[in-house]
């Protein structure tokens, strides 16, 4: 299992995790273990870091209970997790937090980060604010264009950003340019990796702080429903939305947990993102773990129309979680999320991140395998009011092809 | 013996240092690399590095990111990288290294990597992203089959570590000179002469130091201390200005004949 697995060799989840890095990182990885060990666990960090949960991130998140989702999918018990509703309006706060918390006690006073959309870079950006340190955010020039009012929000916050210029100019390349800047001042800075994945300690320090989703979801079902959930859903990209989620629910056999994958312009395709569907083990960023890459072990780029969800690589928990047999794993395509986008939002009156539209959209297609007694968590992981003018230009496109002048959405 | 300990007995008998140049295979083409590398053995290179391209090359300054992408461009693979070792082999004496990142060398497999480096006259790889406790199935396949796994040591490497670093290492210790990625730099790095010292008292292996070492005065100050000096951007530099493949292997390889020059104080 899992938990076997990770106490034995710190680091390792089976065959995937470790630390595959230039030799000048290994001692800031070293210093970060220690830290991770020696400071986070103590009584004033966790004090200090559950307080801003509480009265900075808006914790705990509530645990909703979707009747018209439900109802609609014939599935009585749907709840949703709402992380949508937390500060800087993602799961994101809940790692930057610690992170940027573990930073300043480390007497670090430069944090990076990289972002695709930017979500990661906003948290990073306000975390950095709040806590008084200098941010520096790495961000492909292709992403930069794309995501104008994200970088807006992050100047406005007070980060420093950088466009990465090299290879695909995306995600991919904004951690490879981040890492080069870590090896460059790595005895000042902090590189404050967005999602359970990299070299370890950081899939294992990332997922403690993310952790907190399953550890209130857990209470809150049980107080809820007096039961455990019989389903989890999370979409996954990284992998750090669905692994706080899950991890709490790991030992339980009886829980059932699925994450779902970005399936892109669909998995006949080479545009899409199904990294443990399709991937092979590999090693990149640091990590050994399941990659999409050629056959001469060149790193393909993803794709998928959440920015969110567009990495080539995935958390090493996650690809042992699937390997061992704890975990499904599942896709759905841009055509689908785009389709669970407005389904939810009309349902629930809640727009979903695209990203997790993804999970709202796998239980659509789940659902008439599932029991009606079947119940259900899924992590609702972010909102998707940044998602809006993207979908409008989609969703408008149709329209005009269809020669509509009303709404295509239902 | 192997070819690259033979080189270092050779060249310590001599009192000077080894120059050793690194360019990028398939940079300009892979047919103009066979002709620069020949050019750079010609010229005095003691040793080449062989750079293979990857398409995240997350240890390089701009210039080898440039030259990786230029080479991916031209379709150029492990496979022809070792062919053209193999070519080489049979034209040249000077021991020829590879050095790369994990994720090819895994795609191949260790032990088919390790056969098929043996097979070309590989003397030699450097894995920028495979630290030993990593490393034991590709380093272990190499050092059965006689190839030299070098390892990498850094201004932030502890005592401890670099101790094992020494111990571990085959052919030779690449001491990386600053906390920073490849470049050509204005100026050398403080204090790497302080840890090629700490390194020297702790084993007799060769030290060798690049990252930044981008002219003749920096090589001889560096010549000065370590057993030998890799130069790569500013070399790689020379290649990108070139207007024609003959221009760059003319080019480089006069940059080269400089830098030995230099070094060997003729």
């Amino acid at each position: 299992m899992s938990a076997a697995q990770d106490a034995a060799v710190p680091g390792r989840f089976g065959p995937f995790g470790g630390r595959y890095v230039a030799e000048t990182l290994i001692a800031a990885l070293d210093e970060l273990e220690a830290a991770r060990l020696e400071i986070v666990p103590s009584e004033a960090f966790q004090r200090e870091l559950d307080e801003l949960l509480a009265t900075y991130a808006g914790r705990p998140t509530p645990l909703y209970h979707a009747r018209r989702l439900s109802e609609a999918l014939g599935i009585k018990r749907v709840y949703l997790k709402r992380e949508d509703l937390a500060h800087t309006g993602a799961h994101k706060i809940n790692n930057v937090l610690g992170q940027a918390l573990l930073a300043r006690h480390m007497g670090k006073r430069r944090v990076t980060a990289e972002t695709g959309a930017g979500q990661h870079g906003v948290a990073t950006a306000t975390a950095c604010a709040l806590l008084g340190l200098e941010c520096e955010i790495f961000m492909g020039e292709e992403d930069l264009k794309r995501q104008a009012p994200n970088v807006f929000r992050m100047e406005l916050l007070g980060a420093k950003l950088h466009a990465v210029r090299c290879g695909s100019r995306t995600l991919k390349d904004a951690i490879n340019e981040a890492l080069r800047d870590w090896v460059s001042e790595v005895r000042t800075t902090h590189y404050c990796i967005g999602s359970v994945m990299g070299p370890h300690p950081y899939p294992t320090l990332v997922r403690d702080f993310q952790r907190v989703i399953g550890v209130e979801a857990r209470e809150q079902i049980l107080s809820k429903e007096g039961s455990l959930p019989d389903l989890l859903l999370a979409c996954v990209g990284g992998g750090s939305n669905a692994i706080g989620l899950f991890h709490p629910f790991i030992e339980d056999a009886g829980v059932r947990m699925i994450g779902v994958e970005p399936g892109g312009e669909g998995l006949d395709t080479a545009r899409h993102g199904a990294t443990i569907t399709r991937g092979a083990p590999g090693i990149f960023h640091g990590q050994r773990t399941l990659v999409l890459a050629d056959a001469e072990g060149q790193i393909l780029p993803a794709h998928s129309l959440s920015a969110g969800l567009d990495y080539p690589g995935v958390g090493p928990e996650h690809a042992w979680l699937e390997k061992s047999g704890r975990a499904e794993y599942r896709v759905a395509t841009d055509a689908e999320a785009i389709s669970a986008f407005t389904y939810l939002t009309r349902l629930e009156g809640i727009l979903p991140a695209l990203e997790s539209a993804h999970a709202v959209a796998a239980l659509r297609k789940l659902a008439p395998e599932l029991s009606a007694d079947t119940l259900v968590v899924l992590n609702l992981s972010g909102r998707g009011d940044k998602d809006a003018p993207l979908l409008h230009d989609i969703l408008n496109r149709r329209s005009d092809r269809r020669g509509q002048t009303e709404s295509v959405l239902a | 013996m192997s070819r690259i300990a033979a080189c270092f007995a050779e060249l310590r008998a001599h009192r000077r240092p080894a120059l050793l140049p690194f360019v990028t295979a398939g940079d300009p083409d892979l047919k103009s690399s066979a002709a620069l590398l020949r050019a750079l053995a010609t010229a005095g290179a003691d040793l080449i590095e062989i750079g293979v391209p990857f398409s995240d090359p997350s240890a390089e300054g701009p210039t080898i990111q440039r030259a990786s992408e230029r080479a991916l461009q031209n379709g150029v693979t492990l496979r022809q990288v070792l062919q053209l070792v193999a070519e080489l082999r049979a034209q040249i004496e000077v021991p020829l290294i590879l050095m790369g990142y994990a994720n090819p060398f895994h795609a191949l497999g260790s032990e088919r990597f390790a056969d098929a480096c043996a097979e070309a006259g590989v003397d030699g790889v450097i894995c920028s992203d495979l630290p030993p406790e990593e490393g034991s199935a590709l380093y272990g396949a190499l050092e059965s089959r006689g190839v030299d796994g070098i390892l990498l040591a850094a201004p932030t490497t502890t005592p401890e570590r670099l101790a094992m670093l020494m111990r571990e290492t085959r052919g030779f210790l690449y001491c990386v000179s600053r906390t920073g990625v490849t470049g050509a730099r204005t100026a050398l790095a403080a204090g790497i002469e302080a840890q090629v010292r700490r390194a020297r008292a702790l084993g007799d292996i060769p030290l060798c130091v690049g990252f930044g070492v981008s002219n003749e005065a920096q090589a001889v100050e560096v010549g000065r201390f370590a057993d030998g000096v890799v130069v790569g951007s500013a070399l790689i530099e020379r290649i990108e200005a070139a207007h024609t493949p003959a221009e760059a292997v003319t080019s480089a390889s006069q940059f080269v004949a400089e830098l030995s020059q230099a070094l060997t104080g003729r």
